[in-house]
């Protein structure tokens, strides 16, 4: 099915940054033809790693280089439509004006390409994510699948040595998300992308590595499996459903709040005083209304704050930790918000690894 | 099927808005009325009405022109960037708008008249502004361009700067972008500012009578010929206003016409 | 709704004010409301001084503008008592609505003259340099009563104008001469002396061939018709003449 010729992955990106006005200093690399999933809470910087690279934004200190070229640095500074970047935001954001046909050939026509040319070049890759019947469409009579289809299609017609998704799905229709999922799967492999994404799925379908951002710092940076598997990072295990306990090792993970978790270890054996995380599965947590019997090995007290459902049983959340219950247990528990309950975990059940992937 | 608005308009609010109308309406309709039908197509049809109101459209047109050349730039420097100073220089920008014309009139004077700021070294270069029909150009242009700035510039923000973004990171260059998305994309608001620069240059009246002097055939605009003629001929004067609400009329209705499909 | 009446009656005498209804103040002086030309200004403004000086009780309004305005105002209804008009023309448009009290009688004549900015650049001497094809020349338009004097003041010197401009009135044709634009304009005899240092005059000699008549008449049904009437005999009097002749005005034919 693929028409396009498939992109030689020789653009890197390297990013050393700091804003002062917004707190932000991050530092990551992207190798040639490598999709990176960019995960973090609201407000920790992704949209200004996105708007630094694609020179939407001057930083105050530090160098973005891109295939190695320098297109932002102290002494270098290369315009936006310049440095060969495709953004792809949440709304498609066709230019109202221009038909479908006219819009994806766009980036080819500001790239000096005829008009037939580029037209030429518009309608294989709308034939690439499968919409080329809509060639002739105003884009107001477009739904948002096929909406995002077509600025997709755009996008990569630019040519573009870097493509900056930012959450492109996260407006459509969880029925088309899939469809566009797929499309986005075949078209991405093989070429440079940086991806911002709230959705765990987005990440392991399409990316090679993950960064989380908290704050405007890098707080995870590894292969996609690792990040969402051994998250070490609140914000990742969350993204991941893992129940994420921090704390210092003291024969077992002693939390701020005085909590000791039991688990097994992974990894070398720590250094009592060091730095740990204690991981573990929603499904794994045992839920009663009074403190059990028996000695499960770790027990918390806790108020429930959220009920949820979640794909045939009901997600009870209390504070940063996370219980599966099946739907009967919610009245049989009298589970709701602000009442009190007991979360057990077997220790068994428990990952203990160091917080830090690189411990100095 | 019948729609019913979820919030219904206060009852009261129709009194004021029917005085509105009326206040608008009744004017026009009492010199309708004053209108001499019988010779009305003589009246307008007179070599001078005739004259008045071609170098009319011939003036504004031309204004209009020079509006869109000077304005839109103006437009975009004002809503696309931020500098010291840019909120004053938008009010100075705008003050013709609350000028009255004739003071307009005075200060072009003071400026391209034989001996105003500029006059002096125009005179040098052989070039007369004053009493030509290049000065009725200059009062109307400077009278209406405000009109289109700020309709112009209204435009821009509401279109945001979003799509500007997508075409650069697609590989278009400011000029491109300026071309292909900005100004496609805030047409309607540039046609409806040059409507109301035309109709405000057309209608222009104190000025021109200041700057430009009064001359038929070079200055003497329709707004102009109205005025004169008042003097020795109401009913032909008349007749000229008809014809020049008739022409703001068409002039305006046309353009909605051409952008309202919906 | 005592309340929102309250308000109603609160908003309506607030307008009231606003808009000077009248019968609200206790004075009951007397006010004599003239229409005069705007060239006569300045010998009228002394006039009325003199006036409301005999008349203890009375207090003069004058509304200077342009004789066809003027008229124009008149026969839509304005309360005047006494107009004074630059022509006989528009004049005669009242007299033949039947809106003066009697026949109008002639106060004043004026002629024109030449008007130059000063110093004179242009090197203006006479009625034949207004065809010179380098000088910027004003004049009044034809249609009001000014350029029809000035017209025929050209005809009588075999002259023939190429006007730069043709000005609505004498004030806008003397405003393009003070300010330099013109290098000459045709204004009457009493503009050039009011105008001061800010022009200067050239007689023309054909001037007093076309002579201008300045009548007065008290409006019909003047509210104040007695005071009007003695108004109208202070200008026509002797005090009237002199003060009217001092400012270029000259006597009636």
């Amino acid at each position: 099915m693929s028409t396009s010729p498939a992109p030689v992955p020789r653009h890197g990106l390297e990013v050393d940054v700091r804003l002062e006005d917004r707190d932000v200093e991050l530092a990551l690399r992207l190798a040639p033809g490598e999709t990176l999933a960019v995960l973090g809470p609201n407000g920790a910087g992704k949209s200004t790693l996105l708007a630094t690279i694609a020179g939407l934004l001057r930083p105050d200190r530090g160098t973005v280089t891109l295939g190695g070229r320098e297109v932002s640095g102290p002494h270098a500074w290369l315009a936006p439509h310049r440095r060969r970047v495709a953004l792809l935001s949440q709304e498609p954001l066709l230019f109202p004006h221009l038909d479908v046909l006219d819009n994806v050939a766009f980036g080819p026509r500001s790239a000096g390409a005829g008009r037939r040319e580029a037209r030429e070049t518009a309608r294989r890759w709308l034939t690439e994510v499968g919409v080329e019947d809509l060639a002739g469409r105003r884009p107001g009579s477009l739904s948002g699948g096929q909406a995002q289809r077509v600025a997709v299609a755009r996008a990569l017609a630019a040519d573009p040595d870097l493509l900056l998704l930012d959450e492109p799905m996260a407006a459509l229709d969880v029925s088309v998300a899939p469809a566009l999922r797929q499309v986005l799967r075949r078209v991405l492999a093989g070429r440079s992308t940086v991806l911002v994404t709230h959705d765990v799925l987005d990440a392991l379908l399409l990316a090679d590595r993950v960064v989380v951002l908290e704050a405007g710092r890098v707080v995870e940076d590894g292969p996609t499996g690792d990040v969402l598997t051994r998250p070490r990072s609140a914000f990742a295990a969350r993204v991941a459903g893992l129940n994420l306990l921090a704390g210092r090792w003291e024969d077992g993970v002693r939390t701020p709040e005085g909590r000791l978790v039991h688990g097994s270890v992974v990894g070398p054996q720590p250094e009592p005083g060091q730095e740990m995380v204690a991981v573990f599965r929603p499904e794994a947590v045992s839920v009663f209304d009074h403190a059990p019997g028996g000695s499960p090995r770790n027990v918390f007290e806790v108020t429930i704050t959220e009920l949820e459902p979640a794909g045939g049983v009901v997600r009870v959340r209390a504070g940063a930790l996370a219980a599966d219950v099946t739907t009967r247990a919610v009245p049989d528990l009298d589970l709701v918000p602000g009442s009190r309950a007991t979360f057990t975990v077997k220790a068994t059940e428990v990952s203990v690894y160091l917080a830090s992937a690189n411990p100095t | 099927m019948t729609r019913v608005r979820a919030v219904g308009l206060p009852r009261w609010l129709l009194v004021p808005a029917a005085l509105g109308v009326t206040l608008v309406l009744l004017p026009l309709v009492a010199m309708v009325l004053r209108v001499p039908w019988t010779d009305f197509p003589a009246l307008v049809s007179g070599e001078s009405a005739q004259e008045a109101l071609w170098l009319s459209l011939r003036t504004s047109a031309l204004s209009t022109v020079l509006c869109v050349l000077l304005g839109v730039p103006m437009a975009m420097v004002l809503a696309r960037t931020s500098f010291r100073g840019q909120s004053v220089l938008r009010s100075l920008v705008l003050v013709p708008l609350v000028l009255p014309p004739v003071v307009g009139g005075i200060a072009l004077l003071y400026t391209f008249g034989r001996q105003g700021l500029l006059g002096e070294s125009l005179e040098l270069l052989g070039i007369r502004v004053a009493f030509s029909t290049a000065a009725v150009v200059l009062a109307q242009t400077f009278v209406a361009l405000p009109f289109l700035v700020l309709s112009l510039e209204g435009s821009l923000r509401t279109a945001g700067e979003r799509y500007d973004v997508v075409a650069a990171s697609l590989g278009a260059s400011p000029s491109t972008v300026f071309r292909r998305v900005t100004i496609p994309l805030t047409l309607p608001g540039l046609v409806s500012g040059a409507v109301l620069a035309f109709a405000r240059a057309l209608g222009e009246f104190g000025a021109t009578i200041t700057f430009a002097g009064s001359l038929e055939g070079v200055t003497r605009t329709l707004p102009l010929e109205v005025y004169l003629l008042r003097e020795s001929d109401p009913d032909g004067a008349v007749a000229l206003s008809l014809l020049l609400v008739v022409v703001a009329v068409v002039v305006i209705g046309a353009t909605r016409q051409g952008r309202a499909p919906r | 709704m005592p309340a929102r009446a309250r308000r109603i009656a609160g908003l309506v005498a607030a307008l009231a004010l606003l808009a000077g209804v009248p019968g609200c103040g206790a004075d009951d002086s007397r006010t004599l409301t003239v229409y005069a030309a705007a060239s006569l200004q300045a010998p009228l403004d002394e006039l009325v001084r003199d006036f409301e000086a005999g008349h203890d009780d009375v207090h003069v309004t004058v509304s200077y503008a342009g004789s066809s305005d003027l008229v124009a105002q008149i026969s839509q209804g304005a309360r005047a008592d006494v107009l004074a008009t630059a022509d006989t023309v528009t004049m005669d448009r009242l007299v033949a609505e039947d809106l003066t009290d009697g026949v109008p009688a002639v106060l004043a004549t004026n002629t024109l003259s030449l008007a130059v900015p000063p110093g004179n650049p242009a090197g203006v001497t006479g009625l034949a340099d207004l065809a010179r094809d380098d000088l910027t020349v004003v004049v009044c338009a034809p249609q009001v009563p000014c350029g029809a004097a000035a017209q025929r003041l050209a005809d009588l010197a075999g002259v023939r104008l190429a006007p730069d401009s043709e000005e609505q009135s004498v004030t806008d044709v003397l405003g393009k001469v003070t300010s330099g634009e013109a290098d000459a304009g045709l204004v009457y005899r009493t503009d050039v002396l009011a105008a001061g240092d800010r022009v200067e005059g050239v007689e023309v000699p054909e001037a007093d061939r076309v002579v201008n008549d300045y009548p007065v008449a008290v409006v019909a049904d003047a509210p104040q018709d007695r005071l009007a009437a003695d108004f109208v005999a202070l200008l026509l009097g002797d005090t009237g003449r002199r003060i009217l002749e001092r400012a270029g005005f000259g006597p009636p034919r």
